[in-house]
């Protein structure tokens, strides 16, 4: 197989935990295709930033459950994939105990992201 | 078969030292990277002005004056283009992992990835990036 792409990840051997986080990386990147695209393109190219005021969002984009709930599934998605992904790029450029110190952080800021953005979307009155 | 495995002769001196010598797996793998880590940096930001619209409004409407602004378009362009690449080439990867088969087919997948890449993202650049010419007039 020599001359295939190196941009891949090897698929990891046995049925371990290395795998699993594997196959989540892949099937979490299927999902954000659609998701964070049809995301950029609601905000950039239907809707202008110049549009999109607290206001805005309240009175309109999250006054439906539907879309709320969409984004909020966007967003645990997008903190596990981008996780597995930093992990990956932390195990390649720090080793030993530095390396354990930078996957701490990472875990720490993605868990604070995931209850800050949590947050927002749980308690922003529906209007 | 192994199309890719002959490489350059190496090159003498410094020109020779910093040659890049990879295929396109190799480019693919590093813009897939840089792409990867710029939009997760967007993604820390953009998770905390979001939380901004419940926690404070005012500062949340004054960040997304300078998302509007002309460098504000600039770099959402940008982020555009590292997004849309990482999510075509990662596309590539997933189609290339979970049907090993179509690994022989890696150079033209590449190829889609760069058409369609410039396809669709020279309009939406244009679109984000119009309001620029528009406020100088």
């Amino acid at each position: 197989m020599s001359g295939a792409p190196r941009a891949r990840q090897p698929r990891p051997k046995g049925r371990g935990r290395e795998l699993f986080y594997w196959l989540l990386t892949r099937y979490t990147a299927v999902a954000l295709f659609v998701l964070a695209l049809a995301h950029f393109s609601m905000t950039h190219f239907i809707y202008d930033p110049g549009d999109q005021s607290a206001e805005w969002i309240t009175q309109m984009r999250w006054s439906s459950l539907t879309l709320r709930l969409l984004d909020w599934s966007m967003l645990l998605i997008v903190m596990i994939h981008s996780a597995l992904g930093m992990r990956t790029v932390v195990q390649d450029y720090f080793k030993g105990r530095a390396q354990s110190v930078a996957l701490g952080l990472l875990y720490i800021l993605t868990a604070t992201l995931v209850v800050l953005g949590s947050h927002v979307v749980l308690t922003l009155p529906l209007k | 078969m192994a199309r890719g495995s002959t490489l350059p002769a190496p090159r003498r001196g410094l020109r020779g030292a910093i040659a890049y010598r990879g295929g396109e797996g190799m480019l693919a793998w590093a813009f897939h990277r840089i792409s990867g880590i710029a939009v997760w940096s967007f993604l820390v930001l953009h998770v905390i002005d979001i939380f901004l619209v419940g926690a404070n409004p005012e500062a949340y409407d004054h960040l997304l004056q300078f998302y509007s602004s002309p460098p504000g378009r600039v770099m959402e362009t940008l982020l555009g283009a590292a997004l849309f690449y990482h999510a075509l080439n990662g596309m590539r990867i997933v189609v290339m992992d979970l049907w090993p088969a179509l690994t022989a087919y890696h150079r033209q997948l590449w190829r889609i990835v760069w058409v369609t890449f410039f396809a669709l993202g020279l309009p939406g650049a244009y679109i984000i990036l119009k309001p620029i010419w528009e406020l100088a007039k």
